[in-house]
């Protein structure tokens, strides 16, 4: 078995003395890991940092073993994002949360884009809602999405204000009435409604956490969400206030 | 000795790191051989420091003792405190012979898939610290890695408002180095951190 493909490193871990297991999502075969002779070693290590993007060659005598990879560097982004506070806890919560979640071996091209695209705009201004919308379609991407398009009691599209933390889909003010207060609060920038203010950035986190920890993290054994993503949502709140 | 014995010797020496089952199988011979000069001797040193090395409770640096040796020194209190993540590291700032403070071993690093967070390391006694010793300054001596900077900023947090100068180690080309078997993340850190000349 051999295959050719562009990735970004998810993660990597030391495997024996002087090689490595790594995590890469890939445009044709998903999420997938194998061995990294000599990844280990120092030579290696500036090339295997996260986000890191990796020209790969995938080899394993049958399809289901982990198998080794021999790569080249394409691009670094850790040395862009060790100095930037904010740039790093954004990566880190994004790889994090991609590694987590994402099946092993099964492609998924658009969310591979959008991961790229976000990776190479690391600190630019309007990233935080860019990033925001990337965990509403990984959600989506594993079923879990949420429908913002139409009033859950009313039908109507107007006026979606709330989202329902049981179903996941949206709620107008006036279908929420009395019930305003058990429903999450949906911020206008996650139906594409202008730029998010730093306090409508974290309400939105609030709104995606709610849901990767009810029915993600369940659903994938009950481990709980990587703790990268909690401390950039506080960071973020932190700057807002 | 059972041939038996001197097998289970082979099989923990292979354990080491940097040693197989076949340059355990010649350090176990060799050892043999010297059986005066180095396999009693060792033997004797390993059961002693087996016996006897523990971690500092103050710094998490092992020694024989419950505080190191470079806590009790009074000369080493210059209010400078570097923080490593390991004690290989604060073993390889001291064979440098620059640093004169004491330091902090945190025990690793934060690790979002590891599910390593700041309670697992020695995070929050780097606070108890400044205040117990009249720390004046912070080194940060952590990797240029993802990792080793999430929990740079993470300890940045934890000592905010303190009345402490924080820093950290610089980031550049290696003494002996050649720009062009650089790779570019050290390149750009280096041409960020330029200095005038």
């Amino acid at each position: 078995m051999e295959w050719r493909d562009q990735g970004i490193l998810l993660s990597q871990r030391p495997h024996g003395e002087t090689s490595a297991i790594i995590e890469v999502l890939t445009l044709a075969h998903g999420r997938h890991a194998g061995v990294v002779r000599g990844g280990g070693g120092r030579r290696m290590a500036a090339v295997l940092q996260p986000g890191a993007q990796l020209d790969l060659t995938w080899r394993a005598r049958l399809e289901d073993h982990i198998g080794t990879f021999t790569l080249e560097p394409v691009k670094s982004r850790a040395a862009a994002a060790l100095g930037d506070r904010f740039a790093l806890a954004g990566l880190s919560a994004m790889l994090s949360l991609a590694a987590f979640s994402l099946p092993e071996r099964e492609p998924v091209p658009a969310l591979y884009a959008r991961t790229v695209a976000l990776a190479d705009h690391l600190g630019a201004d309007d990233w935080a809602l860019a990033y925001l919308r990337w965990e509403m379609e990984l959600l989506d991407e594993l079923g879990f999405g949420l429908d913002l398009t139409r009033c859950a009691a009313t039908g109507s599209r107007e006026d979606l204000a709330y989202v329902s933390p049981r179903t996941g889909r949206a709620v107008s003010r006036d279908g929420a009435g009395d019930w305003a207060s058990r429903l999450l609060p949906l911020p206008p920038a996650l139906l594409g409604q202008g730029p998010a203010t730093p306090e409508e950035l974290v309400q939105g986190f609030r709104l995606i956490g709610h849901f990767l920890d009810t029915r993600l993290a369940p659903a994938l054994g009950d481990r709980p969400v990587p703790a990268a993503r909690a401390r950039f949502v506080a960071l973020l709140a932190r700057q807002s206030a | 000795m059972a041939d038996s014995d001197i097998e289970s010797l082979i099989e923990l020496m292979a354990r080491l790191p940097g040693l197989g089952p076949r340059s355990a199988r010649r350090a176990v011979l060799h050892l043999i051989k010297k059986r005066g000069q180095l396999l009693t001797p060792l033997a004797d040193a390993m059961a002693k420091v087996g016996a006897t090395a523990r971690e500092c409770v103050n710094c998490g640096n092992i020694g024989t003792e419950e505080i190191c040796a470079i806590c009790t020194d009074d000369r080493r209190a210059t209010g400078e405190l570097c923080v490593v993540e390991d004690v290989a590291d604060l073993w390889a700032m001291e064979r440098s012979k620059i640093f004169k403070g004491r330091y902090h071993v945190l025990g690793g690093t934060l690790s979002a898939l590891d599910q390593v967070g700041p309670e697992d390391l020695r995070i929050p006694q780097i606070a108890e610290r400044i205040d117990r010793e009249g720390i004046s300054e912070i080194i940060l001596a952590l990797g240029a890695t993802i990792d080793g900077q999430t929990t740079a900023h993470v300890i940045a947090d934890e000592v905010d408002g303190r009345d402490v100068r924080l820093t950290t180690l610089a980031q550049g080309v290696p003494v002996g180095g050649e720009l062009d078997y650089l790779d570019d993340g050290t390149i750009t850190a280096a041409l960020n951190a330029r200095k005038s000349f």
